[in-house]
């Protein structure tokens, strides 16, 4: 008795391709990034954020979710960074822009644009990855003297990506 | 669509607000109020940065001299030890709360405290 071989294709469709575009985007800013110096760990510009405004914008949610999880995770594989430390900071910090952008959806694009998304983001990013290095990694409160160094670098990187994301909004694709 | 829109202004507002009150909270509970001077772990004097003092007291290495603490407003020092390497004096001037300097050999350190005496020890 021979079992007959059983071919399981799986079409892409056009989202799933959409999707795998942008994160291929978000994957080589993030991978950039790397590459720059900096002189201190967690002060990142966060390049990867403006392909997630981006989506954010022409998208919706969801699909800026899938891009900033894949993003993170396909990100540390080509890093060497899955599951070291770096790779859960990574995600608790996308998780919790991911949720500050989800609840920020509530509000109308006409009133708060991508410059004010990508600032709530990336305080949402830099404090969700305070309190989880302050549980986990560098269990003392000395770590949060160094809370307004990142707040202001949220500030400065999140203003200059929104700019950035709105720029190439305007774009047509 | 303009590029800057109301609730921008609003979020940037807030980050900055967010940055300057853990700022002040994180590096301006500074002043200092008062110099403490321990001998062998236990308090010998109390000296408020407000005034100008020099006090000079007998430490463990009190055959190759003493240990004079100065205190000027709003800092502190160590200003002379006899210690072999003298890193309490090197360590110059204390001006922030919680600093200290610790003239080991001698058994001596000089602490500042602030008002609130927020926190009792320092990890570096």
């Amino acid at each position: 008795m021979s079992s007959s071989a059983t071919t399981l294709q799986v079409e892409p469709s056009a989202r799933d391709r959409r999707l795998a575009r942008y994160a291929a985007a978000a994957i080589a800013a993030s991978l950039v990034e790397a590459a720059i110096p900096s002189p201190l760990p967690g002060v990142k510009p966060g390049l990867a954020n403006i392909v997630i405004l981006i989506v954010l914008a022409r998208h919706g949610w969801r699909d800026a979710a899938w891009v900033s999880v894949l993003r993170v995770v396909a990100g540390s594989l080509l890093a060497g960074q899955f599951l070291a430390p770096g790779f859960f900071l990574a995600g608790a910090g996308a998780l919790a822009s991911l949720a500050a952008l989800g609840v920020l959806q509530a509000v109308s694009w006409q009133w708060l644009g991508p410059i004010g998304r990508s600032v709530a983001a990336a305080f949402a990013h830099i404090g969700a990855q305070l309190v989880l290095a302050r549980l986990w990694l560098v269990p003392h409160d000395g770590l949060f003297n160094l809370a307004p160094v990142f707040f202001g670098a949220a500030l400065l990187f999140g203003i200059l990506n929104g700019i950035v994301a709105g720029r190439l909004m305007q774009e047509k694709t | 669509m303009k590029a800057v829109r109301p609730g921008d202004w609003l979020v940037i507002a807030a980050g900055l607000l967010a940055t300057a009150a853990t700022a002040a909270a994180q590096w301006g509970r500074g002043a200092p109020a008062m110099a403490q001077v321990r001998l062998d772990g236990r308090i010998v004097a109390e000296l408020p940065l407000t005034g100008t003092h020099r006090i000079a007291l007998d430490g463990a290495l009190a055959a190759r001299g003493q240990t004079v603490i100065e205190v000027e407003p709003g800092r502190a020092r160590i200003a002379a030890d006899p210690g072999p390497r003298q890193y309490c004096v090197q360590q110059g001037w204390l001006t922030r709360a919680g600093s200290v300097a610790v003239c080991a050999p001698s058994h001596i350190s000089l602490q500042l405290v602030g008002p609130d005496g927020a926190h009792d020890t320092v990890a570096f």
